[in-house]
């Protein structure tokens, strides 16, 4: 029987993948969004900033930040749920992960966000499920919380183009 | 209060938000429950870098911001308003290099919510980006409850 590989080197390849996915959008580093990886699952993390507000007298953060955090969230996982199978199988190295390699981002067909609460001056978190992914369209629900992760803030549906596949 | 005197304040309010600022935003027109808002090309705001074509949450931040001036420029609205759910439709990508500019309409207030619509742009006028419906909070209960604690 084949030895399994060592833990350190499946960790590396899959920080990297997610490291490339998220590096090549530039409005993620606009926002300061960081993906925490334990195992497949991501969460995604936005640390407070002043430039985050949108509401000056509460103070809370800008609804469209919050949108954007969930749009963003959904997207990543998508490209992630992609993306894992080929990470899995071991072929790819960490060195032969580049932007050109990466599978082509999902479009936004609609996105409907539902705030639940302000968001607070402080860090805010965020999951995404994927309910449907089929050839073309794909379906995903986002939570997002701050202190307590059954009080959610904010949580969005949205519906999604996903990219035509090489074959 | 004055509609002109509202719709100042209100102009106030949106030039203050400092994410707003942050993304270049303009407030080019607020009336009586209409606003037009536009925010340039920037690279930093790129979310599809096989084509440039910008992040759908920037166009999100532009018609929520627009949204709510529109709701606080209208007669029958409080200038103090938060959203209460915003869903978007993107019909295309909006060209690189162009300024996104954004249309919102506050068409309905009741005693305690605001139903809004917008449209987005680039310069071609005849093929929209994008459109939005949302609610808005329009809370006038006492003059110190925040329509946003409402929420929470």
């Amino acid at each position: 029987m084949k030895r399994p590989e060592p833990v350190q080197v499946i960790k590396e390849r899959r920080e990297a993948a997610l490291a490339a996915l998220v590096a090549r959008v530039p409005y993620i580093q606009f926002l300061g969004v960081q993906f925490d990886r334990r195992g497949d699952e991501l969460t995604a993390v936005l640390p407070f900033k002043d430039a985050l507000i949108g509401n000056p007298a509460l103070p809370a953060i800008h609804g469209g930040v919050t949108a954007a955090f969930l749009e963003i969230t959904a997207i990543i996982e998508l490209g992630w749920s992609s993306l894992w199978p080929e990470v899995e199988t071991g072929r790819t190295a960490p060195g032969d992960i580049t932007p050109a390699s990466l599978p082509r981002l999902p479009k936004t067909i609609d996105f409907t966000v539902d705030y639940l609460r302000s968001g607070l001056p402080r860090d805010a978190y965020a999951r995404a499920r994927i309910n449907r992914s089929g050839r073309r369209y794909a379906s995903v629900h986002v939570e997002a919380w701050q202190d307590n992760r059954t009080r959610l803030y904010a949580q969005a549906t949205g519906h999604f183009l996903m990219p035509a596949r090489d074959g | 209060m004055d509609p002109q005197a509202k719709t100042k304040l209100a102009r106030q309010f949106i030039e203050a938000i400092p994410h707003s600022r942050e993304l270049g935003m303009r407030l080019d027109e607020i009336s009586d429950g209409f606003a037009v808002c536009s925010m340039g090309y920037d690279p930093r705001f790129i979310g599809d870098p096989d084509t440039g074509v910008i992040h759908g949450g920037a166009v999100s931040a532009l018609m929520d911001t627009c949204a709510g001036a529109a709701v606080m420029s209208h007669p029958d609205a409080p200038v103090v308003t938060a959203t209460i759910d915003l869903r978007i439709d993107y019909m295309r990508a909006a060209t690189p290099g162009q300024d996104i500019i954004c249309e919102a309409t506050c068409y309905h207030v009741t005693r305690s919510v605001a139903f809004v619509r917008c449209v987005a742009f680039d310069a071609d006028r005849d093929n929209p980006v994008a459109s939005a419906a949302g609610a808005f909070t329009a809370d006038r209960g006492s003059a110190s409850r925040r329509s946003s604690e409402a929420l929470s």
